[in-house]
């Protein structure tokens, strides 16, 4: 246990120093992020009417930090789905260290991953015209909680990467649940235009919380839909808040017992 | 005193339908070298998951220098090194970059990780590629260098699983002269294989397993024994056969074999080279001049297929072999 944190600290140097061996990974991580401000800023951005002062871009911006964060759940499992099938994750087990430190190792070397994908976003966007103007403690704040749900989202990928062995089969997995995810809800079109049943899903989504929650924190009015007046969407910081404790507070213990019991 | 020992190991998977380990024991003293040697699928790799801490058995127990293994294995894995098929290091890292962070991994300082992989580096000549990423090493280097992460803080006992599986000749050379060496400075080793020679080569003791069972033990000379004891072979011309089949049967007491295919004749002996010479003897006084002659002691295969019924895999078809490796348990 004393070694716990030096431990895991040492297994997200390993996750480092693979970025810099190969270089190639984190830039094609960061270009799509980057990417897909490009595209919905100039291809959507132009046909969405809202009456965002600043326009469109101004609400998109939240909705794909959001998205982008929401990917570390597939890229959690993806990666420790392939330390698995090389047999890397038998040689650490067969070591004397903690027992949850390569999994705390991982989450924290994909944390570290999703504050530099942040800033890159946060340049290229603020290059296309996004200027949040609560100033710098709601800012900052905002990007605790992106930073925040983030890393709940890569316990989860911790556990499922355990559950599904096979990185091709994770990849699927990930993009089914978090595309989905990302597109019922406001992140990128108001939800006023779903089907009733939809706008309820899509007000209770944790993606539309969190999306919410950062146009709030940035400053912003129009929140893209809360028609449903569910409670959610009048109050997205406390759901958020919520959703995030109680994944951590389910996945975190969840993730390491099946780490200790797993085995190829 | 035994470093390791298993008792009564079972394991099965897919709910029972297949045992991979079927009432398995076994033990190492300490100091020795034990070979589990099996064909594919035999459990080798089972029963090493089991002692190293990494599967935990359906019942049985199993002690590593006198540590319950399934009670307390953290305990276990402060004396233990494991390398194998399925431990692995991380191939897009450097060689040194890996043995430095598993330095790391085993409570080492800094510069003292530093220092021991630059010691292991040196001694299993890999200095010259330790800034290469180990994708670029050879299937040798590889296997070397994953040797030395095992090796960081001197285990007590040392767990090789099928050690120079897929290597190339020259490569398995150099991994039996690196694990002679590691055996001279006295460590306990458990190694699986699949190659007769090697387990003869490395092995101060063989268990042979097949079907997750121990069917025989012993050292290579003593389970030769087994099978039978030395036989007295002759190579004729056609025509002298006959003749040279009487005198064979006459000196050994024993109905004598003929491969006529290669004009052989054998017969099982008791009293050794003094056999030999007594057939020698009578020969010469026929005239009959054999094109060979010589006592036979049985191979590892004899062994082996004497024991199973079946030849250890690898011989009779090494790609199929090979292939099935990746989908196995």
């Amino acid at each position: 246990m004393k070694y716990a944190m030096s431990d895991a600290i040492t297994i997200t140097k390993r996750q480092l120093l693979q970025l810099a061996r190969i270089p190639e990974v984190l830039v094609f991580s960061t270009i799509q992020p980057v990417m897909f401000v490009l595209l919905f800023r100039f291809v959507f951005g132009g046909s969405i009417s809202t009456n965002q002062p600043g326009g469109y871009v101004q609400l998109l911006m939240p909705g794909i930090f959001v998205q982008t964060v929401a990917f570390t759940l597939a890229s959690t499992a993806i990666g420790l789905a392939e330390d698995m099938k090389k047999g890397l994750i038998d040689r650490f087990r067969s070591l004397p260290i903690s027992r949850g430190a390569v999994v705390i190792g991982r989450t924290f070397g994909d944390a570290l991953l999703n504050i530099l994908v942040l800033t890159v976003m946060a340049s290229a966007g603020f290059a296309v015209g996004w200027r949040p103007t609560s100033g710098v403690f709601k800012i900052s704040a905002a990007f605790l909680f992106l930073f925040m749900f983030g890393y709940a989202l890569s316990w989860i990928g911790i556990y499922v990467g355990l559950a599904v062995k096979e990185a091709r089969t994770v990849q699927s997995v990930g993009f089914l649940v978090t595309f989905p995810l990302t597109f019922l809800s406001n992140a990128f079109a108001p939800t006023t235009g779903m089907p009733r049943l939809l706008q309820y899903f899509a007000e209770w989504n944790p993606v539309s919380t969190m999306v919410a929650a950062c146009r709030q924190l940035f400053g912003l009015k129009n929140q893209f839909g809360a028609t449903a007046n569910s409670w959610p969407s009048q109050h997205p910081l406390e759901t958020s808040l919520m959703y995030m404790v109680l994944l951590m507070v389910i996945f975190i213990p969840l993730s390491i017992r099946k780490y200790k019991n797993t085995s190829n | 005193m035994n470093s390791v020992s298993a008792e009564h190991l079972v394991k099965t998977y897919n709910k029972g339908s297949v045992r991979a380990l079927d009432d398995l024991s076994l033990e190492v003293a300490e100091g020795t070298v034990l070979s589990v040697l099996g064909p594919n699928g035999a459990g080798k790799t089972t029963t090493v998951r089991i002692l190293a801490t990494l599967l935990k058995p359906d019942s049985g127990n199993a002690h590593v220098a006198g540590i319950d293994v399934i009670k307390h294995p953290d305990k276990v894995r402060e004396l233990i090194g494991l390398s194998g098929q399925y431990a692995a290091v991380d191939e897009t890292l450097t060689g040194w970059d890996n043995l430095v962070m598993f330095g790391r991994l085993y409570h080492l300082g800094r510069q003292q990780s530093i220092d021991r992989a630059n010691e292991l580096l040196e001694r299993f000549s890999l200095t010259d590629s330790a800034r290469r990423p180990i994708k670029t090493y050879s299937g040798g280097m590889r296997r070397r260098l994953d040797l030395a992460a095992s090796l960081i803080v001197k285990p007590k006992v040392l767990f090789l699983d099928e050690p120079t599986t897929g290597l190339d000749p020259r490569g398995r050379m150099e991994m039996w002269g690196v694990i002679e060496e590691l055996v001279k400075g006295g460590v306990t080793l458990l190694l699986t294989t699949q190659y007769l020679e090697e387990a003869d080569q490395l092995a101060d003791e063989i268990a042979v397993i097949d079907h997750g069972k121990v069917i025989a033990r012993g050292t290579s000379d003593a389970l030769k024994s087994q099978v039978g004891g030395e036989r007295l072979e002759v190579t004729v011309e056609a025509a002298q056969i006959a003749e040279t089949t009487q005198i064979i049967e006459k000196v050994s007491g024993n109905s004598a074999h003929l491969d006529s295919a290669i004009r052989t004749i054998s017969a099982p002996v008791s009293t050794g080279s003094k056999a030999l010479m007594d057939v020698l003897r009578a020969l010469d006084e026929a005239q009959i001049h054999p094109l060979d002659i010589g006592l036979k002691r049985p191979s590892l295969d004899d062994v082996f297929m004497a024991l199973t019924g079946h030849v250890a895999e690898e011989k009779a078809n090494e790609p199929a072999a090979k292939k099935k490796r990746g989908g196995k348990k």
